[in-house]
């Protein structure tokens, strides 16, 4: 089962409390600002390992996580 | 692809005026959540506190009716008397319904008022800088008890949720926490039951929310995720405090 998600850069407030409940570590810290002064996390799955399990929308606090999967 | 999460129907599109790792914008969006999973976003009545989550209006997209500090419970019993057929919920934090608030919340619930109370407790007062609240616990160092909670001094923490339960009018009471998804998930569940239960005119019910403050605790969000599992956990624990049957709650009254 392959899963996708999208992280919107401007919600992110960087809790990193997704970084956590990621299983795989598919969820990165960044350097880059969005426009409020936060530095928004990113999405990096370049085997394809996300399974979609929605932890990190869960458990996102600021509903900036939208999941997809097959 | 199949989108499998996104954000509920009953929530604006506007970005959440809550600090980074907050618990106060997950409960928010599992009341969302519930309430689409219910279908009542057409009859739901939400009273949301002074106190951070003041501008709860500006996110839930249903009917909100701002009550005063800690008056939630006395504007809910209100609403819900005037509108019976609608579910009304009262969204309160410790400050609000713990300490000013306390008079008209105990006696709403010795009422067994027919509403819903969601109570945010994050052992502290948010909003107004990080003050100890009744909901502190022992040793906790805050802005007013910059030595830690004293009990000789301050007394000890309030436990709502427990002497709540030992009112005859209470149908519903459950204390759960939001600092992991199986955690959150958990309290979704509570929601949802405590809303049901007002529909089906069980009687008050109210879960207890045990939410992070990163803020005010001074730790980063995932530190206060552990704060509550190690320190907040022993001093509220969780689990379902009363839960009256239906055909019980219609025999006694």
């Amino acid at each position: 089962m392959k899963g996708h998600i999208i992280i919107d850069r401007e919600l992110c407030k960087e809790c990193h409390l997704c970084i956590h409940a990621c299983k795989k570590g598919l969820i990165v810290p960044s350097q880059e600002f969005n426009s409020r002064g936060y530095r928004p996390v990113c999405f990096k799955d370049e085997q394809g390992e996300c399974t979609g399990c929605t932890l990190c929308a869960i458990t996102c606090p600021d509903i900036a996580i939208e999941v997809y999967r097959d | 692809m199949k989108q499998v999460f996104c954000r509920p129907k009953s929530m604006t599109k506007n970005i959440f005026h809550y600090c980074a790792g907050c618990g106060h914008s997950i409960v928010h969006r599992l009341i969302a959540e519930v309430i689409d999973e219910l279908g009542i976003r057409g009859i739901a009545i939400g009273v949301p506190p002074a106190g951070c989550a003041v501008l709860a209006y500006n996110y839930l997209d249903i009917d909100m009716i701002e009550a005063q500090h800690g008056r939630g419970p006395a504007t809910a019993t209100g609403v819900k008397r005037v509108l019976p057929d609608r579910v009304v919920f009262s969204y309160q934090g410790d400050g609000d319904l713990a300490a000013i608030g306390t008079a008209e919340s105990f006696h709403a619930a010795n009422r067994g008022e027919n509403i819903t109370v969601i109570f945010i407790n994050n052992a502290v007062y948010g909003m107004t800088g990080g003050q100890m609240a009744p909901t502190s616990i022992l040793g906790q160092r805050t802005t007013t008890s910059p030595a830690g909670r004293a009990a000789l001094l301050d007394g000890h923490p309030v436990r709502v949720s427990e002497i709540f339960s030992q009112l005859p009018g209470t149908a519903y009471i459950e204390r759960c926490m939001v600092n992991s998804p199986a955690a959150i998930l958990k309290t979704r569940k509570a929601i949802r039951k405590a809303f049901q239960c007002q529909i089906d005119g069980r009687g008050f019910s109210l879960v207890e929310i045990l939410s992070p403050c990163p803020t005010n605790w001074k730790m980063t969000p995932i530190d206060s995720c552990r704060w509550i599992d190690e320190v907040m956990c022993k001093e509220f624990p969780l689990g379902v405090m009363k839960d009256v049957p239906a055909v019980e709650q219609n025999e006694g009254g």
